[in-house]
């Protein structure tokens, strides 16, 4: 996988990168991340927590919605990213697991930096809130 | 237990020098399914005018979170990490982290309020090498839940 970059246009449409997220994911990234809290692994303590089931990490989300960015705009190429978690995503312990899309626009270009707003959703529901990337373009800036 | 206001604007010490590997970027960018060459090949990573591999976007953010926990750890801030859930994540970049970079973190409390019943806590955490250059800011906010 070459890092091919594409030049951003203003209200171009990325395409929609769909994500699968099983509970042996959530496992390696919790040894990835170092995040071990067991409502992203344990049935037991996430319905002792009051929750609907063992959910993804918030920022294992944040990350595929970053590697759409990165697929998308190329990698090292995101100055700023942030968003806001909204609703949890929660993992049953099967096959299918959850399906993660993660959509863009590009909503601005200016000095070399795309804007881009992301769409983030699990079976239909919107996941993450102001979820915004700014990506230096190639060629331009440093 | 509240979130005590007087904190914000308040300074943690240096967190411990960050290491960051090559083979701990590999492990963290295969966990996200992120397949870019510069993630993995150090000839792909430096054809884009970088030292090494380089780190997924968030990655930085386990970096900030260790230099972050002298926050959440610290009973005078007062953090109930039992009622936390992440509200929002943010980062700004110099450049990406890449294999080799020893960073320290420098958290600073940027927000405490608390609004119908739930505390909000934001840190700021400046991410820099031993050597002074900043590479990258991280903000994190954390709802703490009222009682029940």
């Amino acid at each position: 996988m070459t890092t091919s970059v594409l030049r951003l246009t203003v209200g171009e449409q990325l395409a929609a990168q769909t994500y699968r997220v099983t509970r042996a994911d959530l496992v390696r990234y919790a040894g990835a991340s170092g995040d071990f809290n067991p409502i992203h692994w344990s049935d037991r303590i996430a319905a002792a927590v009051g929750l609907p089931g063992v959910i993804a990490h918030g920022m294992f989300t944040m990350a595929l919605a970053g590697r759409a960015v990165t697929t998308w705009a190329g990698a090292g190429s995101v100055t700023e990213y942030g968003v806001r978690f909204t609703k949890p995503v929660v993992v049953p312990d099967d096959e299918e697991g959850a399906e993660i899309v993660v959509s863009g626009t590009v909503r601005a270009v200016d000095d070399g930096v795309a804007q881009i707003d992301l769409t983030v959703t699990c079976n239909g529901e919107k996941i993450l809130a102001q979820a915004k990337a700014r990506v230096r373009q190639p060629g331009l800036g440093e | 237990m509240a979130l005590d206001p007087s904190f914000v604007g308040h300074s943690y010490p240096p967190s411990p020098p960050y290491l960051v590997g090559r083979e701990k970027i590999r492990e963290f960018a295969q966990a996200i399914g992120a397949d870019d060459a510069a993630f993995r090949d150090p000839d792909a990573a430096m054809a884009l005018g970088f030292a090494d591999v380089i780190a997924p976007p968030t990655f930085a953010g386990v970096i900030a979170m260790r230099a972050s926990q002298v926050a959440f750890d610290d009973p005078a801030l007062g953090v109930d990490f039992s009622r936390v859930v992440h509200g929002d994540q943010r980062f700004r970049y110099e450049r990406p982290v890449c294999a080799g970079d020893s960073l320290v973190g420098v958290c600073v409390v940027e927000e405490v309020m608390t609004r119908a019943g739930h505390g909000f806590l934001t840190t700021r955490t400046e991410l820099s090498t031993e050597a002074g250059e900043p590479v990258a800011t991280v903000w994190a906010r954390l709802v703490i839940r009222g009682e029940d």
